[in-house]
């Protein structure tokens, strides 16, 4: 008991943790992006040149980028070992994160998703993975790593102080096998999912920012200036929803599956399974726009928008504030 | 989807042709992309009142809690059918349009598809570099042995190729718009086998004490609901005693399980049959499920009437309001004391765990019943179960009170053994409880064909994200060979283009003349 005691101690102190390295790493990104002026005309060129390079070859885009961060010439040396660490802090951070989950699952012998506590950490920890994945693939994409480690940082924060529960046993309502395929599916899909949202937010500044000619003062061109080209920030959204969507679709299956041997019918429209629904909606509208002439790039890009704030609303609103099945009380 | 095609409109043309092109523009955009899309849109923001506001299916309860609440905007938002939304009419146009809209789309993607399958790849463009990913390879063989080479490369890279005027058309992943399809006609499976268990299906539920059972038919049920195409005589036939019900706990008080023991009968007198169903195991039998649905406790009271005549084992259940210490409200009606009398009712509180607040006031401190306890007010008169119209078995009726046909005539907290007595000489004695369970039988008979339909979506929805369309078009120049790609409907992905143009640059380059003899 004592052991699982300290496991739980030490999850608390990993979470604490993981908040600090990824505000570290926020600040890091935040460096990289506001003292790399110069840097991003060099880096403005060669995007173009890139985008020209794959229209010809197919070249991949990893050689370009890799000029751009050893360009000596671009003044940005600053930025890209800035950007450096933080993607290396915000590594560490993930792999603390996930350390957190694991400790909660040791401490109570059992998948670490059993409150909101713990499914809202899953969630984030999801996002960030989802961000690593997609800027190791596509190095430009680190550049967004502000906005994904910062919402992230802000996220941690409330849910340590508005939704921390105690490590420990399961209510008989959760103690079934369906809880792991459920919970860990509605987690992944909704992580994929927040990341998406984020690339999209982005992909409309960034868009404006081009139609605007690239000369956008202010805030648009400072911010537009620093982000991945459009295409690039579009195709990784787009990319995050074909991952999310089937295996959300999953999680709602397999939610339906379990509801029938747990509450007595597959489908009964509690507030969580409407906003199910209305999510998976949503975002099958975002795949049509996607895939339809007039509605590709800003529209589609809005309706993904609208997809985070649903999944938001989903989590949070849904799960602490209306009374339902899934408040993850008793059996009455 | 289908796109919007502009209608032409010439001068005039007579009715006939104006009315079918009417429909037929209907029809257009009723079918095209941007509607579907307003028309999921609709669905999405339709359904969020059925989250946010109380419903019938889900709690009667609630629905009435908020009539008295807000007693001007109930009624209104009543006659929109907000409180029913999922059975409301304008809920049902929107998903039937939808369910139109998506028929209209997928018949002439269907054929269309069908005849793609079966067409042959289409003839290669006369200039390549315009495509939009453009390779040329220098070959040193003939244009037939190159092409040769270039064609085997294709075949074993899964492409559907052909050949034809010296040049070669390949295509894969047709089975994007096969899962397409695949998805799309699963989901309207889906909504026909939605609507089979809705008009087959029924659910009843009723609270059992220990000790009691009932039978799978309309009238034991407290509250019932039934498909309009089932009658009583089409429910599964099961009669079910709850014999013992068991409450467990974590030593922090978290549940760990509730388990009835049942004993059950298919065919009435039949032979009985054990079985234990708790939370998350229900008790499947020819199609029906038997479900633990909830649980509480049911104070059981005797009361001695001042002639000396009693009655024992009254008990009614009480439901709990908070089911971590497992406080319980409810109402013991008595109305057969006796020809002439007063009728009785007990109001109160059921603690299982007593913790006395002082002045009287209980309440629980833990859901197991370590030390129970009553908090009782009794009223006397008529109580009006025999008015006819229909009461809440769980709540006094608070008008009777406040018109006086119920008088107040005595309050107390019990332990098990202790009496209350009333001023007129009746002596109430609570003497312990029985713990119920409220079970369910539901039967819906379309559940598999629901759940093999979402399987099907969800193998349609994989394919069709994961599976690209490609198209490559190879022609033999002078001693080079031209390649490009394409995918249509989408961006062609690079890294994928450059593998098929690496594998048939190395399979040139182990072919060429120079090559094959050192």
């Amino acid at each position: 008991m004592s052991d699982a005691a300290g496991l739980a101690e030490l999850a608390d102190t990993l979470f604490t943790v993981t908040i600090l390295a990824y505000s570290v790493a926020a600040i890091a990104f935040a460096a990289a992006l506001a003292f790399a002026s110069r840097g991003a005309t060099a880096g403005e060129h060669l995007s173009e040149r890139q985008r020209a390079s794959e229209q010809s070859s197919g070249a991949s885009a990893e050689p370009t980028n890799q000029i751009q961060v050893l360009d000596p010439t671009s003044g940005s040396a600053f930025s890209s070992r800035a950007s450096q660490v933080a993607m290396g802090i915000t590594l560490l951070g993930a792999v603390l994160h996930g350390s957190v989950l694991l400790l909660r699952g040791l401490a109570a012998q059992r998948v670490p998703l059993g409150n909101m506590f713990e499914l809202a950490t899953a969630v984030a920890f999801v996002g960030v993975a989802g961000f690593l994945y997609l800027a190791f693939r596509t190095p430009r994409l680190r550049e967004i790593g502000l906005f994904v480690t910062l919402p992230v940082t802000v996220g941690l924060v409330l849910v340590g102080l508005f939704l921390y529960a105690e490590s420990g046993p399961l209510v008989a309502a959760l103690r079934s096998r369906w809880l792991v395929v459920h919970v860990t599916t509605v987690s992944i899909g909704f992580g994929a999912f927040l990341t998406s949202g984020i690339l999209s937010a982005l992909f409309l500044v960034r868009s404006r920012f081009e139609e605007a000619g690239h000369a956008a003062a202010g805030m648009l061109g400072r911010i537009g200036h620093r982000l991945p080209s459009s295409q690039t920030l579009d195709r990784a959204a787009h990319r995050m929803v074909i991952f999310g969507f089937p295996i959300f679709t999953f999680a709602v299956i397999a939610g339906a599956v379990w509801a029938e041997s747990a509450w007595g019918r597959f489908w009964g429209w509690d507030p969580k399974e409407t906003w199910a629904f209305i999510s998976w909606i949503v975002y099958a509208a975002y795949l049509h726009a996607r895939a339809t002439a007039g509605w590709k790039g800003r529209a589609a890009a809005w309706i993904n928008v609208a997809g985070l704030v649903v999944m938001l609303f989903n989590l949070l609103f849904i799960n602490l504030v209306i009374a339902g099945l899934h408040s993850y009380a008793g059996i009455n | 989807m289908l796109t919007d095609t502009k209608s032409s409109r010439g001068p005039k043309p007579p009715m006939r042709v104006r009315l079918v092109r009417g429909a037929r523009g209907w029809w257009r955009w009723l079918t095209s992309m941007r509607t579907a899309l307003m028309l999921l849109f609709l669905l999405a923001l339709a359904a969020v009142p059925g989250s946010l506001l109380p419903q019938r299916t889900l709690s009667q309860s609630a629905v009435a809690q908020y009539f008295a609440d807000n007693p001007a905007l109930a009624p209104f938002l009543d006659r929109l059918g907000l409180f029913d939304v999922f059975a409301a009419p304008w809920f049902a146009a929107i998903y039937l349009l939808l369910f139109i809209s998506l028929i209209g789309c997928l018949v002439p993607r269907t054929w269309g598809h069908i005849r793609s399958m079966r067409a042959e790849p289409p003839r290669a463009p006369t200039r390549l570099s315009r495509l939009p990913r453009h390779a040329e390879l220098d070959t040193g063989l003939g244009p037939e042995q190159a092409l040769d080479v270039a064609e085997e490369e294709l075949r074993v890279a899964n492409y559907r190729v052909l050949r034809r005027d010296g040049a070669l058309s390949a295509e894969k992943g047709l089975l994007k718009e096969s899962g397409n399809i695949v998805f799309h006609l699963a989901l309207l499976a889906l909504l026909i086998s939605l609507a089979v268990g809705k008009l087959w299906g029924y659910e009843g539920s009723v609270l059992v004490q220990e000790g009691q059972g009932f039978c799978n038919t309309f009238q034991q049920y407290d509250t019932y609901s039934a498909g309009p195409l089932i009658g009583g005589g089409d429910l599964t036939p099961l009669c079910v005693d709850l014999e013992d019900f068991q409450a467990r706990y974590e030593p922090d008080l978290t549940p760990a399980s509730f388990t009835g023991d049942i004993s059950y009968s298919r065919v009435p007198g039949g032979p009985d049959e054990q079985a234990t169903i708790g939370i998350n195991s229900p008790l499947r039998v020819d199609g029906a499920r038997l479900y633990l649905t909830g649980r509480g406790f049911a104070p059981i009271f005797s009361v001695t009437l001042q002639d000396g005549r009693t009655f024992t084992e009254l008990s009614a259940p009480f439901l709990p309001t908070d089911s971590a210490t497992m406080l319980s409200e409810g109402v013991l009606k008595l109305p057969d004391l006796g020809a002439g009398r007063d009728q009785l009712a007990l109001q109160g509180v059921f603690v299982p765990t007593a913790h006395d607040l002082g002045g009287g006031l209980l309440t629980s401190v833990d859901p197991r019943p370590l030390d129970p306890a009553v908090a009782i007010v009794v009223y006397a008169g008529t109580v009006g179960l025999d008015s006819g119209i229909p009461q809440n078995v769980f709540t006094l009726d608070q008008d009777r009170i406040a018109r006086g046909q119920l008088e107040r005539v005595g309050a107390g907290n019990l332990r098990p053994g202790e009496s209350l007595d009333l001023p007129d000489g009746t002596s109430i004695t609570f003497t312990g409880f029985k713990e119920f369970a409220a079970l369910q039988v539901n039967r819906d008979p379309g559940q598999l064909a629901v759940l093999i339909s979402s399987l099907a979506m969800l193998a349609g929805l994989m394919t069709t994200l994961l599976v690209r369309r490609r198209r490559v078009f190879v022609r033999p120049g002078d001693s080079v060979l031209e390649i490009g790609g394409l995918a249509p409907g989408g961006s062609a992905d690079p890294a994928e283009f450059e593998q098929v143009v690496k594998r048939i640059r190395t399979a040139l380059a182990e072919d060429r003349p120079d090559r094959r003899e050192p």
